[in-house]
């Protein structure tokens, strides 16, 4: 929405001049955004909690230094991003920090499952909460470079330049990234559906 | 051009994201239409996302929200003393 964005600048031109407290509602639209980008990089709830305040506190404290070239919302990622990095080293040690260069060269098996019933499963079969949680699991478990981009682009829903710029790698990258997150996430839970949600529609009368 | 599954595979996400040319695109409906198997990939991947953008599957924590502002209030409390926000010292 242009408006919004219009807003946006408004609001963060007032604050500069003054209006602290307009921080509030600057950053409002984004704490969910904030948490999760926390969360898939420290995959801990508290320490992602912890991450989003020192995140949103030390954008508030640079706000001066964002420039109007790039988006808010990107530059606020970037800011949660380095946060849970930053945290990520304290909690491993500085000798793991290769750790990402080196998942990149997971050479897997980036197959979907095939299923056949799917198609017969109804839609409120995505209302079970099994299927959410099933999800989390899955997402929790992805290899890291992975998690970070399919969190930013299918979770926070980011497009791949935002997600790219966020994360500092080229889009190419995080296209490849997608995909296999994807496909990982899809062969993950096509077992999990096919053990608990057999195509047949009494199934679910009788669920829950 | 006949498209065998696999090749299908390889370009389902960006299938997904409406990013694969024109070209393509045409092949890889032409594709799906008789092949079962991989309508039904594309199905779960596409059910698998929104499933993902679904408000209720993150969760935040109970009272987030009100602890990060807490947060922020204090903080915008303590600079108050300090010169505007980003003013050069």
């Amino acid at each position: 929405m242009g408006t919004m964005d219009t807003n946006e600048a408004g609001l963060i031109a007032r604050i500069l001049a003054g209006e602290k407290e307009l921080f509030h509602d600057l950053i409002r639209p984004y704490e969910r955004m904030v948490y999760l980008t926390l969360l898939a990089i420290v995959k801990n709830e508290t320490e992602a909690e912890d991450g989003a305040q020192e995140a949103v506190i030390s954008a508030y404290r640079h706000l001066a230094s964002f420039r109007g070239d790039a988006k808010f919302s990107t530059w606020l990622t970037s800011i949660a991003i380095n946060q849970g990095r930053k945290r990520l080293r304290k909690a491993k040690g500085a000798a793991e920090e290769s750790i990402e260069e080196e998942a990149d060269s997971h050479v897997g098996d980036f197959t979907p499952a095939p299923l056949t019933d799917w198609r017969e499963i109804p839609l409120e079969a995505l209302e079970r909460k099994e299927l959410r949680e099933a999800l989390r699991a899955a997402v929790a478990e992805l290899p890291d470079i992975y998690r970070q981009v399919f969190v930013l682009r299918d979770l926070e829903e980011q497009n791949i330049e935002e997600t790219a710029e966020a994360l500092g790698i080229n889009p190419g990258t995080v296209k490849v990234r997608l995909h296999r997150a994807r496909i990982m996430l899809q062969k993950c839970l096509v077992p999990f559906l096919k053990t608990t949600a057999p195509a047949r529609r009494g199934f679910f009368g009788r669920a829950l | 051009m006949n498209l065998d599954c696999k090749h299908v595979w390889e370009h389902i996400s960006e299938y997904i994201d409406k990013t694969v040319d024109a070209e393509l695109r045409k092949d890889i409906e032409l594709h799906l239409e008789h092949c079962e198997i991989c309508s039904a990939i594309l199905d779960s991947t596409r059910n698998i996302l929104i499933l993902t953008a679904d408000d209720r599957t993150f969760e935040l924590p109970v009272g987030y929200s009100k602890r990060l502002h807490q947060r922020l209030k204090d903080e915008i409390e303590k600079s108050k003393h300090e010169p505007p926000v980003g003013e050069a010292k």
